[in-house]
């Protein structure tokens, strides 16, 4: 756990950096992952659903399938997203 | 060969694999037992992160819930999907740099604190048991259907199996028999679905088949087609809820949350060699969830319009063999209240209560078209039928007609999915008991080699009081799974949430949030199921919303009191704001050894 004592100050400065480019990414994420699921899946259902999509209506499409797509794709943009931020601050492990 | 001959053969050689895969995977040290070495390959903790988490619920009551809720029906499928953002993003890579062996240890080491271990400790204990419970149920149904074996025996030979590989091979032991476990659920669990969306609509895929055109029944499509059925009969259209939209709203926000606070789940995350194995193996786990989660919703409409079509309307004698062997095990029951000899099947309740039947019946007593009789009081409504909703996935093969391998695949994919789930809760708790309360707490010079003896013991423990609940079921484990979620959205997962995102966050406001959220979420439910069930409908709920949404207010309550009372108490000590610092970044998390 403490492995990293070699910490400088300017390694707090770099970690800070980090970990806002994180907060900035995570909040972009969680928005769309708040829009496919409540937005879309519940709040504008009926809305959405006056519009057809393959057979399905919208909304309903939204709530039992595309939701479930979206956050599948979320993660793994987030894992690919903070890989290249590990490697630009040189914190991967 | 008939079906049970066929099922004891698919049940017989899963068993054996699972088995053989413990007796390979066997270890020696607390680190393989509690986090299986932190060396397992991020794709496959993924597999086992979908079986460990789909259980008997997943398995065998979701789609017939869908069947029947249509619409409300999403808040399941969103709600224990969408959490695993949540973990992936907000919990999960911070957990595994912090790179212990449980959850309350974190909860512990984070604030300073043995009190905030032991209330960790106990909502853990408490979540996985009413968990746990329902996967014995689960096992003693399949085997008591397809095995035409008592219910209580069916839960022995269940504790035996998970007994084996827990005890033997902790966590590397479930995570390899939880690979094979997923493989055999998911196939099981395709299989028919694809049939099925053959038979009905000639298209293969059935995420595709859910939207497209019933064969032989002009343009209609399968939702078209169910609404149009179902508004007939007196109910909702499929594609429109009855819940309101604050409670769909957070009920779906509350098992999110739910699911990211679920600690079996959070510990499978230790058992990856790296920070970014953690992102991606959540990644693995919400592909091979999404598979049967996508699955789902067909299943449930296909399992509809088959369930209408060949019950409603028809002449008791004529019902097809499943509504008799499900009649006789108590899950469906028929009462011809117009005297007509036939089936209605229409929207309400057909009769007050779960069906009590004559007593008469055991003698061979039966009523006037040989159905067993039933001694509720009728209600108003035109239904004459009750069915179970846990039945729908099982009977499904059967009621579509397919071969005898589908229906004995079944019966194996069940038992692997319930099974799996055992193991993984089993091991959080015994990990519970012997780390956390004795190493950490009670018995701190405790010697690794005795460690792992109590660990051992308390999973053995865990198995028996599990199997108990299995084969005394309090009457109350559906009412309590809103619990499970409730309180791990109340208090595990604000908690860590705090102890990772606020550096400040110190120990007193993180425990009188947890004990706030509890308290609040317990009381409401408790209320709401226990104490005045007759109150328990919208126009008594807070804002509208029902028990099982309630965890996402206490959550609120969680966060508001823990805030208010940080600000009012001393900072927590610079090792703690340290340690914080350190989770935030991956570099030095330690590596796991291969396997």
């Amino acid at each position: 756990m403490s492995d990293d004592k070699s910490s400088t100050a300017d390694d707090g400065d770099s970690r800070s950096a980090y970990w806002k480019a994180n907060l900035r990414l995570l909040a972009k994420l969680l928005v769309v992952w708040f829009v496919v699921s409540f937005g879309f899946g519940i709040l504008l259902v009926d809305w959405l659903n006056e519009i057809q999509f393959f057979g399905f209506k919208l909304g309903f499409w939204f709530a039992q399938q595309g939701s479930i797509y979206v956050f599948v794709v979320l993660i793994f943009i987030y894992a690919r997203k903070m890989r290249a931020l590990d490697r630009k601050f040189g914190v991967e492990d | 060969m008939d079906a049970a001959t066929l099922t004891y053969i698919f049940v017989g050689i899963s068993f054996s694999l699972y088995i053989g895969i413990a007796i390979w995977s066997r270890v020696g040290t607390t680190k393989e037992f509690y986090v299986a070495g932190a060396g397992v390959h991020p794709v496959v903790n993924g597999m086992a992160t979908a079986a460990d988490w789909m259980s008997a619920a997943s398995f065998i009551s979701m789609a017939g819930l869908i069947a029947f809720l249509g619409y409300d029906g999403s808040v399941y499928l969103m709600g224990w999907t969408g959490g695993y953002v949540l973990l992936a993003l907000l919990l999960a890579p911070y957990l595994r740099k912090y790179g212990k062996f449980t959850v309350p240890e974190f909860i512990g080491d984070r604030y300073y604190s043995d009190a905030a271990r032991l209330v960790a400790v106990v909502c853990l204990i408490f979540i996985s048991f009413t968990y746990v419970a329902g996967q014995m149920r689960g096992v003693g149904i399949v085997f008591s259907r397809f095995l035409e074996v008592d219910i209580d025996l069916g839960v022995v030979i269940g504790m035996a199996i998970v007994f084996v590989y827990a005890v033997l091979g902790g966590m590397k032991g479930i995570t390899y028999t939880q690979v094979a476990q997923y493989c055999v659920l998911i196939f099981a669990y395709t299989v028919p679905a694809i049939f099925i969306s053959l038979l009905i609509t000639g298209n293969a895929v059935p995420q595709f088949g859910l939207g497209a055109e019933i064969i032989g029944d002009g343009d209609r499509t399968v939702l078209e087609k169910l609404d149009g059925a179902l508004v007939e009969l007196g109910f909702t259209a499929y594609t429109d809820g009855t819940k309101s939209t604050i409670d769909v709203f957070a009920i779906t926000a509350a098992l999110m949350v739910g699911t990211a606070g679920l600690p079996h789940v959070i510990v499978r995350f230790f058992t990856v060699p790296k920070v970014s194995d953690a992102r991606t193996s959540a990644g693995w786990a919400l592909v091979f969830i999404a598979l049967l989660y996508t699955t789902a919703p067909a299943v449930g409409a296909f399992a509809r319009i088959n369930f209408i079509q060949s019950v409603n309307e028809v002449s008791y004698s004529d019902t097809p063999g499943w509504f008799k062997n499900w009649e006789n095990l108590g899950l469906i029951a028929w009462s011809d209240k117009n005297g007509d000899g036939t089936v209605q099947y229409r929207a309400g309740a057909p009769f007050e209560g779960k069906p009590v039947f004559d007593a008469e019946y055991d003698s061979g007593e039966r009523g006037e078209n040989g159905e067993r009789t039933i001694v509720n009081a009728p209600t108003p409504s035109e239904n004459e039928v009750y069915v179970d909703r846990d039945i729908m996935v099982l009977a499904n093969p059967e009621i579509a007609g397919l071969p005898d391998w589908v229906i004995a695949l079944v019966a194996a994919g069940g038992l692997a999915a319930a099974l799996s789930t055992a193991a993984g809760l089993l091991l959080v708790i015994s990990a519970a008991v012997s780390h956390d309360l004795l190493k950490k707490t009670f018995a701190k010079d405790l010697s690794d080699k005795k460690e792992l003896m109590s660990a051992r013991l308390a999973a053995a423990a865990a198995i028996l009081v599990a199997g108990y609940l299995g084969i005394n079921p309090p009457g109350f484990v559906a009412q309590v799974v809103a619990f499970a979620f409730g309180l791990a959205a109340a208090s595990l997962f604000p908690a860590i949430l705090m102890g990772i995102f606020s550096k400040k966050m110190n120990k007193e406001g993180a425990i009188s949030g947890m004990a706030a959220g509890l308290l609040f979420t317990v009381a409401y439910i408790v209320y709401f199921k226990f104490i005045s069930p007759e109150a328990n409908g919208a126009a008594n709920w807070w804002f509208g919303i029902s028990p099982e949404g309630i965890g996402l207010i206490g959550m609120l309550i969680n966060f508001g009191v823990a805030f208010t009372v940080d600000r009012f108490t001393p900072a927590p000590p610079a090792e703690v704001q340290d340690l914080v610092d350190n989770i935030r970044v991956p570099a030095g998390a330690g590596g796991g050894h291969h396997h």
